[in-house]
């Protein structure tokens, strides 16, 4: 049984990556450690729940890495897709952590597996998990009962006495009681706010109600308020958030990666009015996965339609709902509730702009349009074999960037230029620190593991100070 | 449109895991599932029989139940596996016995060859002491003993080679290109039972649950199996080609392997029948259970009545006993090809079905 009544030396609030991290790394250094997850234990972990595999940095090659990743090569690649909205400092410190990182998770039970199949491009740089995100949450949740973590599930806090700078006790509502949890330090390691709908739509306004979470509905975001409104500096931009586009018939919450939808550079985009809104070939598909959310978000009712046509059905990965299928563009149309005539003519124009070219979809092809706005810029080809498909598209939301600052020791820094005294973070709630725009595959999990790491082992000192 | 409910939900359970791929590094499963886009019966019958049930995909699964998708791979492939069984079965009419209770289907037939078997050695014809060379065969004469079993063991035989050669030629119907070869391969995996520990992590039972033995237990069986059917080799050639007859000194090899295999054959099933009780709820398939444990109860009866005439072979109990564990090996015998024993036929089939799929796709 779990002692509410004692006072802990950590308390870690979250249970993703970057809080089971925190909660171990802490143990080890001989602190007690309470973990609070919102979410039953089925849905624990957040978002790792949904990911795969990390981006770390090491000198050569071993069992399930190809090759290199030096530390200078996963800073350009930071800096790149972030374009420049990082702290280079604390980018660098957690690029150089993360080397160590590898060795660490798997002696807290993580397996890792070579990349296979679809995923080989990330084959040097990435280190994929067996089984997934939840085997890696189930191996480190197993690590922490073992080492005497205690853990609690539906746990959420919904109250924090900080004094100053200082953590004194957070409120925990557990089976419909309020319970006063008091620890000498905390780790805050809880997520974004991608699940609050209410507080997106402060930034998207109503658009936001048709927004579909990709990952579950726990991640509210409460205790990232929380600690803004008790003095935590904020950092990143509170309006922006990953959003790709997913299949429109996926459940509003936890559809995860099976919704996703490769589909857009081989066919054509169209809103509800039956109208191209942006260049479906603008460049390959991983680099442009990350815009076609805020695009769609911004088109009609949230709602837009990839039209293609027979030869393209088996060119991109399989997803969970299959394509609607038609022998006509009339009857496609129909299907979508779309008017017929201006699909009929927003397909005829787009063919008769494509100009010949050779095909290649691995590479920038010269398949393009001529005099066509928006233009496809590659892999345009005819739409004209039938069977016709398509999918509904809304954007899905993956993350949000807004976070609290933090320093290297995780520790967070409140809005008057002070270090807190006993409070740190860990994962996607300080991740826009390094991570201040835009995504490389594998990074959240970086960004948690190592701030989580770092975050436990100094609230662990912290406290026996 | 599929046969069953279970390929439907097979189906559909595929198409979802062919979206995500997560757990492709777990099984020969998950990799054999992406070499293809649709899935017919043919395929789902041959991914059902590739997967060994470790359940590691459940517990690793951000979509098991109670999330909407409701993704229960182990448990639906082992429907499907079930339901495959009876699908192959030679001849057809027959293979309604998998429905039935093969257990107790076993155990009457057991008894009742036992009690004819028994009625022969107390008539009048056989009234003598039965101790020393060929005291067995006072009982049951031998040539009329291995006329017996022979026909049970070769109609056994035929009918799960007609099975299995039924399902080995369905699997090629699946438009998946394969390569000549790779038995060798087929037959290191199906020994070690490779994909019998999650990838590497072991086995999952429930999520907090000590390690899975089933691993162990399968080993126990399946080579104490091997052990006492190579005893009964020997003891063939000794009858035939050296003139020997049963019973044999304790330190001769029928006796050594036919015990060590024996104790293998106790330890096995009762273990896998434990492991079976203790099954996670969430993995285990109701109606499969009493085909299942059937099977692993013949053995295990095939064992602990052969290990007792070993002992109590100098008492007035040899009659008995002999008459019993007969019964229980010839039932044994002609519901192979309706047992579970089938189990490990397909599953051989389907490993050197991927292995030559493995290999086409390297070239």
């Amino acid at each position: 049984m779990v002692d509410l009544s004692k006072t802990y030396d950590v308390l870690v609030i979250g249970g993703g990556n970057a809080a089971l991290c925190a909660a171990i790394s802490a143990r080890r250094e001989g602190a007690s450690v309470l973990v609070l997850e919102a979410a039953p234990k089925f849905y624990r972990g957040g978002n790792t729940r949904h990911t795969r595999n990390m981006r770390c940095a090491h000198d050569a090659a071993t069992d399930t890495l190809t090759g290199p990743y030096s530390e200078e090569e996963l800073w350009t690649d930071l800096l790149r897709v972030t374009e420049g909205h990082t702290n280079e400092d604390l980018a660098r410190h957690m690029i150089h952590e993360s080397k160590e990182m590898l060795v660490w998770i798997a002696e807290q039970g993580v397996r890792f597996q070579p990349s296979l199949g679809g995923t080989l491009s990330l084959g040097r740089t990435n280190s994929f998990f067996l089984g997934g995100g939840r085997a890696m949450l189930n191996a480190l949740y197993k690590t922490a009962e073992s080492l005497g973590i205690d853990i609690l599930y539906e746990a959420p806090v919904v109250d924090l006495d900080i004094d100053g700078a200082t953590f004194r006790a957070a409120t925990a509502e557990i089976a419909g009681r309020r319970n006063i949890v008091r620890a000498a330090a905390l780790v805050a390691a809880c997520g974004g706010f991608e699940a609050n709908i209410d507080w997106l739509k402060e930034y998207w306004g109503p658009p936001a109600e048709n927004f579909l979470i990709r990952g579950t509905r726990y991640n509210q975001g409460s205790v990232l308020k929380m600690l803004t409104i008790r003095g935590v500096e904020q950092i990143g931009d509170p309006t922006q958030c990953h959003a790709v586009a997913i299949d429109a018939r996926a459940p509003k919450y936890d559809g995860g990666i099976i919704t996703r939808l490769d589909c857009v550079v081989f066919g054509i985009v169209v809103n509800k009015e039956g109208k191209r809104f942006y260049d479906e070939g603008e460049d390959v598909w991983p680099k442009r996965y990350a815009i076609w959310g805020r695009l769609v978000a911004a088109q009609p009712d949230q709602i837009a339609y990839i039209i293609f046509d027979a030869p393209s059905l088996k060119m991109f990965m399989p997803s969970c709902f299959p394509a609607i299928q038609a022998p006509t563009l009339d009857e496609l149309a129909g299907k979508f509730s779309l008017d017929a005539a201006t699909l009929k003519n927003t397909v005829a124009e787009f063919n008769a702009a494509v100009r010949p070219g050779t095909f290649d979809h691995t590479i920038l092809d010269d398949c393009r349009t001529e005099d066509l706005t928006p233009p496809k810029s590659h892999w345009a080809r005819r739409i004209e074999t039938p069977p016709f498909y398509g999918y509904p598209v809304r954007p899905g939301i993956t993350f949000t960037y807004l976070g609290t600052r933090v320093n290297k020791q995780a520790r967070m820094m409140m809005a008057d230029g002070r270090e807190a005294a006993n409070m740190f973070a860990a994962g996607e709630i300080m991740s826009g620190n390094v991570l201040g725009r835009g995504y490389a595959a594998g990074i959240g999990m970086t960004i948690g593991s190592v701030f989580g790491r770092i975050a436990g082992r100094e609230a662990a000192r912290n406290a026996r100070n | 449109m599929h046969a069953t409910e279970a390929l439907t939900e097979a189906d559909r359970l595929m198409t979802l895991c062919n979206s995500c791929r997560y757990c492709e590094g777990i099984c020969a499963v998950f990799p054999a599932m992406e070499m293809r886009r649709t899935f017919n019966d043919a395929d789902l019958n041959y991914l059902a029989n590739l997967c060994h049930s470790c359940g590691a995909c459940y517990v690793d699964c951000q979509f098991s139940p109670p999330h909407e998708f409701d993704i229960n791979v182990p448990r639906t492939l082992a429907r499907v596996r079930a339901d495959s069984y009876a699908a192959y079965a030679w001849p057809g009419a027959l293979s309604g016995l998998f429905a039935r209770n093969g257990l107790t289907l076993s155990i009457v037939l057991a008894l009742s060859v036992a009690g004819f078997i028994y009625s022969l050695g107390t008539s009048p014809l056989f009234t003598q002491p039965q101790a020393g060379a060929g005291a067995f065969y006072r009982i049951m004469p031998h040539n009329v003993m291995a006329l017996v079993f022979g026909i049970a063991f070769l109609y056994a035989v035929l009918a799960i080679v007609l099975g299995a050669r039924k399902f080995w030629r369905e699997t090629k119907t699946t438009g998946v290109a394969v390569a000549a070869g790779g038995l060798w391969q087929a037959i290191r995996d199906a020994g070690s039972l490779r994909y019998l520990d999650g990838g590497g992590a072991g086995c999952t039972n429930a999520e907090d649950a000590p390690k899975d033995m089933r691993k162990h237990y399968h080993h126990a069986t399946f080579y104490g199996f091997l052990l006492c059917f190579a005893a009964t080799c020997i003891a063939t050639a000794y009858h035939y080609l050296l003139g020997r007859e049963a019973p044999y000194p304790w330190y001769d090899a029928p006796v050594l392997l036919g015990t060590l295999g024996g104790i293998g054959l106790v330890v096995g099933p009762l273990g896998l029948l434990i492991a079976k009780a203790q099954r996670a709820p969430d993995l285990k398939v109701e109606r499969q259970l009493g085909m299942d444990a059937g099977f692993t109860l013949m053995l295990l009866l095939t064992a602990a009545t052969g290990l007792l005439l070993l002992v109590l072979r100098q008492t007035a109990l040899l009659n008995p006993l002999l008459a019993l564990h007969l019964g229980v090996v010839f039932a044994l015998f002609v519901t192979l090809p309706y047992s579970k024993f089938v189990h490990g036929i397909y599953r051989f089939a389907a490993l050197v079905r991927y292995a030559q799929e493995r290999r086409a796709e390297l070239h």
